[in-house]
């Protein structure tokens, strides 16, 4: 079985306009709306306490969250967790209660819906651990960034490619964020992880067409730019498809069977995996070429081809 | 023909066998368990196993065996029913003997274990239990290092017979936090005197003085390196005082470590009762021992206020009246070396032993005030957090408790016994004792507590996304490179052997995205096998022989392998930097999965390519 029988021949670059202008609208809603609706942060990110209770019977939501305020708790969010009778409640950080007492007065609330309510989990994050996590998360990405950037200038000699690159992912956990943001899904600390790991799986596809257009330049210094990259992207499509189909057979795997908790770090890989298999086919090389990438750039390096030198 | 070094088949070998050996542990699954330990940490007997067997019976909780693991007794159920309706059972009925813990025992069979090879232990979030994470306040440690050079200073000057006005700890940065001690001196004191005296307490110390318009004063600084040691020497005492502690509760496996600059984590599976667990180990608590005042009337220090100079008012006693006691401490619980349980015609008490120093100054003192009155002081620090004006207030409180006040019988040194006590205050007084004091206060700032059931649903969903996951891989692999894909699934599978066997062998701690971890390198690891194989499609597109191609395929598809795996390096190293608790876990999987599948892509693909294709002469086609 193949995808393509054939070696394609789409021609990438002379559409490139079309594609920086759906990239362009697709970053801007994410980022207007990350500005105006903001992020849904998991407890891991604002503190506070989060308790999981689970019913004997699925309980009216309005009604417990009804119940919460009466006994005194500010603003009280509860929402259903897997199943109907599992309800996670989600309290602001409470200052000077300490988290048995919270347990008590939560039981006392949920004991008078269905008296034979458990309570398996019960988290409560002080509100500067929060704080410093938002901090570490944004240094982690930066720094992941910059880490990437002189790797690529370093293994390929033009910061041309970097630039295109760093752009294509930027490009990738922005959509992540952006989805984030409008779906209003939790956004927790395995999420960050999955954004990281976007980061890398997406500059993955790229610098596999880059290493492609590298050894096409070696070869054919006097073709267009253009058509050179043009042919490394088609060159290399199969694999950029087979691969990620692969990787999204498992994430859809852990979408549908990793439960509620790591619903949300699966979801931000496979949109991570959509948008960076579309950035490293349509962006990162499209950028290298209008920042003016020509053979010359790319110091043709000598390739050691004995057998021996494989692992 | 294709060609592979001998070599490097027989290390592809070597490596997988010992891959299987290390990974096979965790294959065997674990059972249902209930951890039994003694309040007082003892080993628990033959008989009281017996006993807890027949009470089993008695209540109807079948269990499939029990046996003995030093200290602790382990029973263990087939289902989790049993298990918690054992647990409620035996913590209900032996409530001030045993502690109990729910946990699980892996079922590795023995020889395994005798090797040494042990399953990755499960995180919380898989099998449940008590998270803590503790800010350790390190500007405490500060103070109480100055208050410890204010109290030598005062002493040196004492004994020295130099007059002083006062001993305090300032802030040389107005504002700022307290980083010196300052001594004022009357005029008619000798200043070179004084500074030749305190050079031997307040040495390491920045020392100068001046003249003030009444006497002159002397100002000792802790350079930022002093201070920054002290931080660090509170934060490590309080690691090791937390893991003393934890231990003494008697569940296995716990974890205590430091995170970031002035955290402490720590991780105690099984334990639900998170109050009792939380008191225990957050409790600064020392003991002074000291002489007390039988000059002076306490009741009327107490009316009017007015305390006799070297001497302080003790309110809060065990046996209901104030009591003066003097300044001097003869002997602090730092000194200890070691603190039980007892018994002595008093009743119940606590044996403590002094350390040489502390046991060389009891004995001076006590051969001195035979029969005259000592007394034990309970020191207690706790925070406290209060509402005022809708705003959080955090306070630190002292309670100094006279513990008991008994009258100097005969000379003692370094061993002795503390009475007054009751049973349950004993033990507790002479574990903390026992685990070492805490160098700074410390308070609770995130918790956790993940029941055994979440633990079990967890564990359950990520193990089947693994396998449902793994195994569509697989199929789609075989479907689109046919013979070719087999081969890849089977490095693929001894990608997850090897990376598993990693794992156990650092005992990383695996998480729910930990599996999701291992389950997206197999997602991931399928990459190097299908740049190659895309490669050797290429070359024969381009009309090469089958071989020719192979050999291609390997070659060329080399540089973009390692390149774009070193892409995710970077991503993963990072996430270890800056991560932690569960992220860490993954990012380690992350990390370690890709020097795997480097090796099994690259290696172990190309060896069983060569063992299948290599020799033969006449290959017309391949099964790609």
């Amino acid at each position: 079985m193949e995808f393509f029988s054939h070696q394609t021949s789409y021609p990438f670059m002379a559409t490139r306009k079309v594609w920086y202008t759906l990239s362009a609208v697709l970053m801007i809603a994410s980022i207007v709306s990350f500005f105006t609706r903001g992020l849904n942060l998991g407890l891991d990110f604002t503190g506070g306490v989060s308790a999981h209770v689970t019913f004997t019977r699925a309980p009216n939501i309005d009604d417990l969250r009804g119940k919460l305020v009466a006994a005194g708790f500010h603003e009280p969010q509860a929402q259903t967790f897997g199943s109907a009778r599992d309800v996670v409640i989600r309290l602001p950080p409470e200052p000077g209660q300490t988290s048995a007492t919270i347990r008590t007065r939560i039981e006392g609330v949920v004991k008078s819906l269905d008296p034979s309510v458990v309570l398996p989990q019960l988290e409560v994050v002080g509100p500067q651990v929060g704080n410093e996590l938002k901090t570490s998360a944004i240094y982690a990405l930066s720094f992941t960034l910059l880490l990437i950037f002189i790797y690529i200038a370093f293994r390929f000699h033009t910061w041309r490619l970097s630039f295109g690159a760093i752009l294509a992912v930027l490009h990738d956990p922005i959509l992540v964020i952006g989805f984030f943001s409008v779906s209003q899904t939790e956004f927790d600390l395995p999420v960050v992880a999955a954004i990281l790991a976007v980061v890398g799986y997406s500059l993955n596809d790229t610098v596999v067409v880059f290493d492609r257009i590298r050894e096409r330049f070696e070869t054919n210094r006097r073709l267009p730019p253009a058509t050179v990259l043009d042919q490394s992207i088609n060159q290399t499509l199969s694999r950029t498809i087979m691969t990620k189909v692969v990787t999204s057979i498992v994430v859809v795997a852990l979408i549908f069977l990793g439960g509620p908790v790591l619903r949300g770090f699966s979801e931000a890989l496979m949109i991570g995996i959509i948008a960076g298999t579309y950035s490293s086919i349509y962006i990162s090389s499209a950028i290298a070429l209008d920042c003016g990438l020509t053979a010359e750039h790319i110091f043709p390096s000598t390739r050691k081809s004995a057998v021996d030198e494989l692992p | 023909m294709l060609e592979y070094a001998r070599w490097k088949y027989i290390l592809i070998v070597v490596v997988l066998l010992l891959g299987l050996l290390l990974a096979s542990p965790n294959f065997f699954g674990q059972d249902y368990a209930l951890e039994i330990a003694r309040r007082d940490h003892a080993t628990i007997t033959p008989d009281a196993q017996k006993d807890v067997q027949s009470y089993l019976k008695e209540k109807n909780v079948p269990f499939e065996r029990s046996y003995i693991d030093k200290p602790r007794l382990i029973v263990r159920f087939a289902t989790g029913a049993d298990q918690l309706a054992a647990s409620e059972a035996v913590s209900e009925h032996y409530k001030t003997d045993y502690i109990t813990a729910l946990s699980y025992a892996p079922r590795t069979p023995e020889f395994l274990r005798a090797l040494g090879l042990r399953p990755m232990p499960l995180g919380l979030d898989l099998r449940g239990g008590l998270y803590l994470l503790y800010q350790v306040d390190v500007n405490a440690s500060v103070n109480q290092a100055l208050e410890g050079y204010a109290q030598d200073a005062r002493r040196a000057l004492t004994s020295a017979k130099i007059p002083f006005k006062d001993v305090t700890t300032v802030a040389t940065n107005p504002g700022g936090r307290p980083d010196a001690i300052r001594i004022i001196l009357p005029p008619e004191a000798d200043l070179a005197a004084a500074r030749n005296a305190l050079s031997q307490p307040l040495q390491g110390l920045s020392v100068s003085s001046e003249s003030l318009s009444s006497g002159s004063a002397i100002q000792a600084v802790m350079t930022p390196a002093q201070i920054k040691e002290r931080q660090d020497y509170a934060i490590q005492q309080n690691i090791t005082t937390l893991r003393n502690r934890v231990n003494e509760l008697g569940v296995s496996e716990p974890i205590v470590q430091r995170q970031g600059i002035d955290r402490i984590n720590v991780q105690i599976p099984g334990v639900q009762n998170s109050a009792e667990v939380k008191n225990l180990l957050g409790r600064v608590a020392t003991l002074e021992f000291r002489l007390e005042d039988t000059q002076h009337n306490a009741y009327e220090a107490q009316q009017t206020g007015r305390v006799p100079l070297g001497s302080k008012l003790y309110t809060h006693t065990r046996f209901g009246r104030p009591v003066l006691l003097k300044r001097e401490i003869i002997a602090t619980g730092d000194q200890l070396t070691n603190a039980t349980v007892g018994n002595s015609q008093d009743g119940i008490g606590v044996n403590v032993r002094l350390d040489a120093r502390a046991g060389e100054n009891m004995l001076k003192t006590t051969k001195a005030n035979l029969n005259k009155p000592m007394a034990v002081v309970l020191i207690e620090k706790r925070r406290e957090t209060t509402q005022v004006n809708g705003k959080p207030v955090t306070r630190d409180t002292t309670d100094e408790t006279v513990i008991n006040d008994a009258t100097i019988r005969g000379v003692f040194s370094t061993n002795f016994i503390i009475t007054g006590l009751s049973a349950g205050e004993a033990r507790d007084l002479a574990l903390l004792l026992r685990s070492g004091s805490l160098a700074a206060p410390l308070y609770v700032v995130e918790e956790r507590v993940v029941g055994p059931s979440v633990g079990s649903e967890n564990i359950q969903k990520g193990v089947s996304a693994l396998i449902i996951g793994m195994a569509g891989v697989f199929l789609f692999m075989a479907i689109y490179y046919k013979v070719f894909g087999l081969v890849a699934d089977l490095v693929l599978l001894a990608n997850v052997i090897l990376l598993m066997a990693l794992l156990s062998m650092i005992s990383n701690v695996l998480s729910l995205p930990g599996i999701a971890g291992i389950l997206l390198t197999v997602g991931m690891a399928v990459d190097a096998n299908v740049l190659i194989y895309e490669r050797i499609r290429e070359e024969i597109r381009k009309g090469v022989s089958p071989q020719a191609a192979i050999r291609a395929g390997f070659e060329k598809a080399l540089s973009a392998i390692a390149d774009s795996n070193i892409t995710t390096l970077i991503a993963g190293v990072v996430l270890w930097i800056f991560g932690t608790g569960p992220i860490r876990g993954f990012a380690v999987v992350l990390t370690f999965g890709i020097a795997t599948s480097m090796f099994t892509a690259l290696m172990g693909s190309r060896a069983l390519i060569t063992l299948m294709y290599g020799g033969r002469r006449k290959l017309a086609r391949l099964s790609i």
